[in-house]
């Protein structure tokens, strides 16, 4: 079998890199999906507010996919459901392997990662206590309760106030359960002021600052959830203990962008972000491996997963039809600087770019009225003005190829400096 | 009338059903989980030692260097995961490197084979994220790792295709002489007669020996918590790496696991009894520290999982393997601490003996069952047995686990083991679905769901893991 | 007075609504937040997602979804009309699973798409 562009993941990401590689021209386009049906994680994200930036409408999760999944029917562009990669190999085999077609070895002009991401568990973060049933990552509990039907507790707490957690607030809520908390382990919340508003403080569910869970009560079933104050190192403050009755606990701690086939095939790998490094136009440290959305850096908004994954589809479709560009010129390594903590993407090409690029970055905590600047060490290169950035929003900035090209020697950081 | 009953599903109680199912005797297990290698056995440090630690001439110094030399053999025939990696005790000091000598002796004089004094640029060799402080080394080539659950279930299963009854969900509640034997009450009102009587109950034979006998020793249930690690640091060492046992205790020790993860722990804590496995900050903490003194290196970032396990350690030195005081057909196999499971199969074999001199005639059946068909690893395949395997059967085409490569069709093979699970982990200690580092978060409801399929159940009925474990609460829109 | 949370923007305004004083908005760094102000003190709407079940199907439920914002005070018993509501695949995006909910005007429609089972 044989591939123009081989697709790894048919989420948000996957979809628009494939749509965008038939655009371009891209002969043979091939989507490799997991599971059963396309749309990855977008099918069990019920609630509304995706898509302002690109439909310039609210949509729910799977309306979303939903539009991309019309537009790919459009296309030539095949998809293997049901189907898990295993392996890519040096040649740009792709190993995978179905119930219908069996183990497939698939030869690929070029490949897009978009496997998208993972939840970090109970262990990664080490709450201790028992370990009775009861304690799901909010996206388990989102699956249960939106696609199959099933309710996961009756009382819940909630451990991180990203915007998962306070959706599942809500959903739980109009099913019936009671929520007693949302705990957020930093000084502010990670979700978006919106989902704030209308997932808690409509539903009077109180959110908990500066606190944790410490500890996990009950042999079979959650029967107490103790949740402490935690000082200036996020560390728990004995004294401070709380205890809710209660049978369930949902995280939503992070998620973890999943790049073990990424890691097996020998991708460079950027370990701030655990995603592949990439160049400015998505492409990872194998030529004509490209990746993008959630497997490079965990967004915050589907609308920039589906900008970003259109590059690195067109990439992926240019690099087929023009074959590996031998490399010759100026390489810019982009370096985070004060208060910024990573950027992607981590390279830039002076010779491939466009007159422009977008470079994406999350900050290291809530500052108002800063300037973004990016500096080559010596001058500072462009400023961007910003009245507000936060962690929870991933920060976004349009550097000009003319003054990436002023830049002295090899390095561009970026870095947030407090205005005036 | 059963001939003989195993009280206990663990390690020793499969290991004894195991060894009994060969003769010519009915013989049934009574578990009081749902499960099999659900206590004890399914919470520990999953080594195969050595047999340089117990004193010279103890039951236990016996046992455990014979048990060490069966496993190797054993998961050939049993199909069960066991790297045969050896261990290495390290020394800080001078004081430690005394004891690396004495350890050394005593396994001389307990027949521990091709014992060795390292000195440190050896163990470095070894093993070079090992702590430069190390001043030498006590290596074991014949120490080992394995699942012990896995280990239980291969002796199970074989036990069960030998004609051994499994009977789960059967505490016991009382015990009283019978007529030709011994009466055995379950707390399901049930009775269960049997002429012989094994207690392999774990951390709980304290309580069924109390049920017909004054106490002969003082349960100390010591609970050690522990860290599994990604196995993306699996490799940070090769071999088990223990410290020096001190007055405060026997140190922390940095393993692989059989299955390619990183295993760190554990400490010991006094406990009230079986169902104190919880974890504390405090007890994490100590062994984070304690571990980082021989593999400075340690990423505990790359935790995937806590959890503890509790020791039925009491005040005697030594397992508690005898007939009981004034009920004949009775044996306590009580006091199972470590090296219980490198111990496990040579006391079923020495449970045997005593059963036979106290009157039980044991005739071998003519064939019996030894060795176990290789359940399939689809992932340990190459790509042209895969194909193969595909073929005959489609559902080894698709992977439900997505972090182990664990397929549909193996997850249905679990289920219909000789003892099939009935809960989430129950089939993640089969076949290993979930055992990764999202930790079931992505297939456990797929895994939920085929369960429900196999076992024509409700997806409500289903538990994670004991039987009180549920996971949904009832339905979305039942107007309730 | 009542303080809240302008969820216009990223920014999160604390805006101070006078709710004895034509509901005058401070705190507010633009027009959108004192429009915000006054319509949540006054009329607060909100799009309501849900399920119902669907027979037939992959899957057990079907996403829905107010085609525009209710009252606020309606969801809840919005949301229990939604509890006997059983649809058979297949269901498409946009399919009207209640119209005219609770005389609002506004329907509830499906979200996403449930195939047949072949």
């Amino acid at each position: 079998m044989k591939y123009d562009v081989v697709v790894i993941g048919g989420g948000p990401a996957g979809l628009a890199a494939a749509c965008k590689a038939y655009e371009e021209g891209a002969g043979s386009i091939l989507i490799l999906e997991r599971d059963k049906e396309l749309g990855g994680i977008l099918n069990q994200c019920i609630h509304n507010g995706f898509g302002l930036h690109y439909f310039k409408e609210e949509l729910t999760g799977p309306e979303y996919a939903g539009r991309f999944i019309e537009l790919l029917k459009k296309t030539s562009v095949e998809v293997k459901l049901d189907t898990m990669v295993l392996a890519i190999e040096p040649g740009r085999i792709v190993h995978c392997v179905n119930p219908k077609d069996g183990y497939m070895m698939i030869e690929a002009g070029s490949i897009v990662l978009a496997m998208g991401c993972r939840e970090r568990t109970r262990g990664a973060i080490s709450i201790p206590g028992e370990r009775p049933a009861g304690v799901f990552t909010a996206g388990t509990a989102q699956r249960y309760v939106n696609m199959e039907g099933y309710m996961v507790g009756k009382r819940v707490v909630i451990l991180g106030s990203g915007d998962i957690g306070l959706i599942m607030a809500r959903r739980m809520t109009l099913e019936g359960a009671k929520v007693l908390a949302c705990v957020e382990l930093m000084p502010f919340s990670g979700g978006l002021n919106r989902n704030i508003v209308q997932c808690l403080q409509d539903y009077n569910i109180p959110l908990y600052l500066s606190h944790t869970v410490t500890d996990i009560k009950g042999h079979d079933r959650i029967e107490q959830i103790v949740v402490s104050r935690v000082d200036e190192n996020r560390r728990p403050i004995p004294g401070t203990e709380m205890v809710f009755d209660c049978d369930t606990l949902l995280l939503s701690v992070g998620l973890l962008p999943e790049n073990e086939l990424t890691r097996a095939a020998g991708i460079t790998l950027d370990p701030r972000t655990r995603g592949a490094v990439v160049y400015e136009n998505m492409e990872t440290s194998m030529p004509g491996v490209f990746a993008c959305g959630n497997v490079v850096h965990v967004h915050d908004l589907v609308d920039y997963v589906t900008a970003e994954s259109q590059k690195a589809g067109a990439a992926a479709a240019h690099f087929v039809q023009n074959g590996q560009e031998s490399e010759s010129g100026r390489v810019l390594e982009l370096k985070n600087g004060d208060r910024v903590n990573y950027t992607v993407p981590q390279k830039l090409r002076l010779s491939r770019m466009d007159k422009s690029v977008g470079i994406f970055f999350r900050v290291s905590n809530i500052f108002r009225n800063v300037e973004i600047q990016v500096t080559d060490g010596e001058t500072v290169l462009c400023r961007f003005p910003r009245e507000h950035v936060a962690p929870g929003e991933m920060e976004n900035i349009t550097l000009p190829r003319v003054l990436a090209e002023k830049a002295k020697g090899s390095t561009l950081t970026v870095q947030i400096v407090d205005k005036g | 009338m059963y001939d003989l009953t195993i009280i206990g599903g663990g390690v020793i109680g499969a290991a004894i059903a195991w060894q009994a199912a060969r003769y010519q005797l009915s013989v049934c297990v009574l578990e009081k989980e749902n499960d099999i290698a659900c206590g004890t056995t399914k919470a520990n440090s999953a080594i195969i030692h050595a047999g340089y630690d117990p004193m010279p001439g103890t039951l236990m110094a016996r046992l455990n260097v014979r048990g060490c030399a069966m496993v190797e053999e054993m998961s050939e025939k049993l199909d069960f995961p066991y790297k045969k990696v050896g261990s290495l005790i390290l020394a800080f000091n001078e004081e430690n490197m005394e004891m690396v000598h004495t350890l050394y002796e005593r396994g001389v004089a307990n027949g521990v084979p091709g014992l060795q004094i390292l000195t440190p640029e050896e163990v470095w060799e070894k093993e070079p994220n090992v702590t430069k402080e190390c001043r030498g080394a006590l290596y074991a080539p014949s120490a080992g790792i394995v699942m012990p659950w896995r280990m239980a279930q291969a002796m199970a299963d074989c036990a069960a295709l030998n004609g051994a009854e499994f009977r789960r969900n059967a505490e016991v509640t009382g015990v009283e002489k019978a007529e030709g034997g011994i009466s055995l009450q379950l707390k399901n009102g049930e009775t269960v007669l049997s002429r012989y009587v094994v207690n392999a109950a774990g951390v709980n034979a304290w309580d069924i020996h109390a049920m017909i006998a004054p106490p002969r020793y003082t349960m100390r249930p010591s609970r050690g918590e522990y860290y599994l690690l990604d196995k993306a640091v699996g490799d940070t060492v090769h071999s088990v790496i223990f410290q020096c046992p001190t007055e405060l205790g026997k140190g922390v020790l940095v393993s692989p696991t059989a299955d390619g993860n990183l295993i760190v722990g554990p400490n010991a804590e006094l406990v009230s009894g079986a169902e104190d496995t919880g974890t504390t900050s405090a007890g994490l903490s100590l062994v984070r520290r304690m571990a980082q003194l021989s593999v400075p290196t340690v990423s505990f970032r790359d935790n995937i999982r806590n959890f503890a396990g509790v020791r039925a350690n009491t005040d005697i030195d030594d397992f508690i393997i005898e007939e009981v005081d004034g009920m004949p057909g009775f044996i306590d196999c009580a006091g199972i601490k470590s090296p219980g499971l490198s111990s496990a199969p040579a006391i079923g074999e020495y449970v045997m003996e005593l059963l036979q001199k106290t009157g039980l005639s044991l005739t071998e059946k003519e064939n019996p069952v030894d060795t176990l068909p290789k359940k399939v690893h689809i992932r340990e395949l190459s790509p042209q047995d895969r194909a193969a395997a595909i073929e005959k059967n489609p559902l080894y085409g698709r992977v439900i686990c997505r972090c182990e490569t664990i397929t549909e069709g193996e997850i249905v093979d679990a289920l219909h083991a000789p003892i099939p699970p009935v809960s989430i982990d129950g089939v993640k200690r089969r076949c290993g679905a979930g055992m990764g580092r999202c930790q079931g978060g992505f297939c456990g409801p797929r895994v939920h769901e085929i369960i429900a399929r196999e076992l024509g159940l409700s997806m409500l009925e289903i538990p994670k893991d004991r039987a009180g474990m549920f996971i949904l609460t009832g339905e979305t829109k039942t107007e309730g | 007075m009542k303080e809240l949370i302008c969820i216009k923007c990223p920014k999160g305004c604390h805006l101070h609504v006078d709710d004895e004083n034509g509901y005058a908005v401070t705190g507010n760094s633009c027009e959108r937040g004192a429009e915000y102000g006054k319509k949540e003190l006054t009329n607060p709407t909100r799009v309501l997602t849900s399920t119902v079940k669907v027979t037939g199907s992959l899957h057990r439920r079907v996403s829905v979804k107010s085609l525009g914002e209710l009252p606020r005070g309606l969801l809840e018993e919005a949301v229990r009309l939604l509890d006997p509501i059983e649809l058979t695949a297949p269901v498409h995006i946009g399919d009207v699973v209640i119209a005219n909910i609770l005389n609002t005007g506004i329907d509830i429609v499906a979200t996403a798409n449930r195939p047949a089972l072949s």
